[in-house]
């Protein structure tokens, strides 16, 4: 792809001699897709096998084509931008399959009447049944387990942002890289990679023996998912710290400023958009784990909106046990629906999570007007 | 408003490497002491020194005294951010804080030490501090705005407004010109000639004009190779050093044969 700006039309531009026209990449694409086409419908015609063997025979086709005509300098560089191009597209595939899918099959869930304002206390299979096979409205919704989900995030975020924050602290300031802030980093890191399971059954067991048997209750949900934030929030919070520079701490030195001040003073604040957004996003990390509130909240049907006691419902076990143990088991139908409209909430509960991030890091940030 | 320093045997060190060693050197209250001399050959280390931020860096200790009006810095119990309040220090580069605004850069000194201070009494201290650092005009009708956005001629001038508002006995500068234009390095040379008048300056520096212009006395620094420590080797007049210096590696840096 060159662009020949030569204003005379009529004479090329001994510059811009041996370049491909500017229309060869459109003209390879129809033709690979023509091709595509035509291979495929020989072995069964498929959508996905379709884009992928025109996408080679686009890469092949324009790649020769530029080797033909420009060299091998350009040739290279047409591949490159094919492969680059290529994995961008392949990994975006998932992302819009995943988000096209849980539109499609969340939105009925989503907009069924209460859904967002009702709990399932009360709804039994009888109801499902009469959904399914009368054609009467599903009911049932989550309000129950979106209030779990906020109550444990938010007392999980409570617990982590302290600690994490003053162990990057810590760790940026005053560690020194001595033996003990390697030590911490070292830990941060195993941390970072301990599977969500080990974290709710760690919580379980602390509580089992602290408090006793068999408490399960949204603050051990809150303890587990503390437990997987607070190395993403030490990580992010530490990069943030580190990146502040210097001579801002010398200058606030250099004005007999005390270290804690400097650092509660004139660091955090400088840092704040960079750690604010570290935390969303740790936020959004945890927000969708299933397994370590499984083994420490369990599962609820009603509204429970004590987080220190009683079972809690959240939005991941709610789509579990919907679709694992569906209400009616003779009719899942109504069930996988209520768990479709819980993942769209909890998709957009993360989409708004990032927003808010963003919006937060510009709030923040360091003002530079004049 | 102002003290002398009077330095004794001083050796300064980060973690084993002997970085700068051996100075004595008074330097007069109410007067301009430039510090001359090639890179690296400890300057600016040595300057950190007078106001110990020089510690500040992991692994660095000093060794000697440094006499402020005869309290010794480094007298055992001596809290080095009293001394810091006493000492102030401008920096290479102009360094605001980028999350305060033109008044609140000028008030760091007192609001980051949660000091009360009245409305009034600050717009008077910024007033006061703004004009010492002849900024005022130019930047009056902006005080909220935030100082990042100045010219760095102008931030600069913000950070030795800064500095001066915590009214301190001692103001020493790590080459505050080197990153301005001829136009912001006459501005701020002209506000040394002016901060002599309350303040004791130091002032390091590359440029042998500079020093010669706004310094009563100077100090040349030399090394004698890689790894080797910096050392003091003449102070007197700046007249004396530039026109007849007694060592003959003076003469040849100020007169530009070195190497």
């Amino acid at each position: 792809m060159t662009s020949t700006l030569t204003p005379v039309r009529s004479k090329r531009s001994a510059l811009t001699k041996g370049q491909l026209p500017k229309y060869a990449p459109y003209a390879v694409l129809a033709a690979a897709l023509v091709v595509g086409a035509a291979i495929l419908a020989l072995v069964g015609f498929n959508a996905f096998g379709w884009g992928l063997v025109s996408a080679l025979l686009f890469a092949i086709g324009l790649v020769s084509w530029s080797a033909a005509v420009e060299g091998s300098r350009k040739a290279k560089d047409k591949l490159a931008t094919c492969l680059v191009v290529g994995s961008f597209l392949i990994a975006l595939l998932p992302l819009i399959s995943v988000i096209w899918t849980v539109l499609v099959n969340g939105i009925p869930g989503l907009i069924a009447p209460g859904f967002l304002s009702t709990s399932m206390n009360g709804v039994t299979g009888v109801y499902d049944n009469r959904a399914a096979e009368e054609g009467a409205p599903v009911i049932g919704g989550i309000y129950h387990a979106l209030l779990g989900t906020i109550q444990i995030t938010l007392l999980a975020t409570v617990i982590s942002v302290p600690v994490g924050l003053l162990t990057a602290i810590y760790l940026v300031e005053y560690g020194n890289d001595g033996r003990l802030a390697r030590a911490i980093t070292f830990f941060v890191d195993v941390m970072t990679g301990i599977p969500s399971i080990v974290a709710g059954l760690f919580a379980a067991a602390f509580f089992f023996a602290v408090v006793g048997p068999g408490t399960k209750t949204g603050a051990v949900a809150a303890v587990a998912l503390s437990v997987l934030m607070i190395p993403v929030v030490v990580r992010s919070s530490e990069e943030m710290l580190k990146i502040v520079p210097n001579e801002l701490r010398e200058a606030a030195y250099a004005l007999g400023v005390r270290k804690w001040r400097t650092i509660v003073k004139v660091v955090i604040p400088t840092a704040i958009s960079g750690i604010a957004s570290g935390v969303t996003l740790a936020i959004a990390r945890v927000i969708g784990e299933t397994a370590p509130i499984l083994v420490t909240a369990g599962f609820a049907t009603s509204i429970n909106s004590n987080v220190f006691s009683g079972w809690m419902a959240s939005l991941p076990t709610f789509i579990y046990t919907q679709i694992l143990n569906p209400t009616s088991p003779a009719n899942p139908d109504p069930s996988s629906q209520r768990a479709w409209g819980a993942a769209l909430v909890l998709i957009i509960l993360v989409m708004l999570l990032n927003l808010g991030a963003r919006l937060i890091a510009r709030i923040f940030a360091p003002k530079t007007g004049r | 408003m102002s003290k002398r320093i009077d330095v004794k045997d001083l050796n300064v060190y980060y973690g084993d490497f002997l970085a700068v060693e051996d100075v004595t050197i008074n330097i007069e209250a109410k007067s301009v002491t430039a510090f001359i001399g090639p890179s690296g050959c400890g300057k600016s280390t040595f300057l950190r020194t007078l106001n110990r931020m020089h510690e500040v860096i992991p692994g660095a200790r000093v060794e000697g005294d440094v006499m402020l009006d005869g309290d010794n810095l480094y007298g055992p119990g001596v809290d080095p951010v009293t001394v810091r309040s006493q000492i102030g220090m401008v920096f290479q580069r102009p360094n605001p804080f980028p999350t305060m605004s033109i008044r609140d850069n000028v008030l760091a000194g007192v609001k980051l030490n949660n000091k009360k201070i009245s409305k009034g009494e600050a717009d008077v201290l910024v007033e006061r501090s703004l004009k010492g650092a002849n900024l005022w005009n130019e930047v009056k009708d902006r005080l909220e705005k935030p100082g990042s956005g100045l010219s760095g001629g102008q931030q600069q001038r913000l950070c030795i407004a800064r500095a001066i508002a915590v009214e301190p006995q001692v103001i020493l500068m790590d080459e505050p010109c080197s990153a301005l234009d001829p136009i912001s390095t006459l501005a701020i040379e002209d506000l040394i000639n002016e901060l002599k008048d309350q303040y004791t300056v130091v002032i390091v520096t590359h440029n042998m004009q500079q020093a010669a212009r706004v310094s009563d006395r100077t100090a040349f620094f030399n090394i004698a190779g890689t790894g080797k420590p910096g050392k003091l080797i003449e102070v007197d007049d700046t007249h004396t050093i530039f026109s007849n210096p007694t060592q003959k590696a003076t003469e040849d840096y100020v007169s530009g044969r070195f190497g």
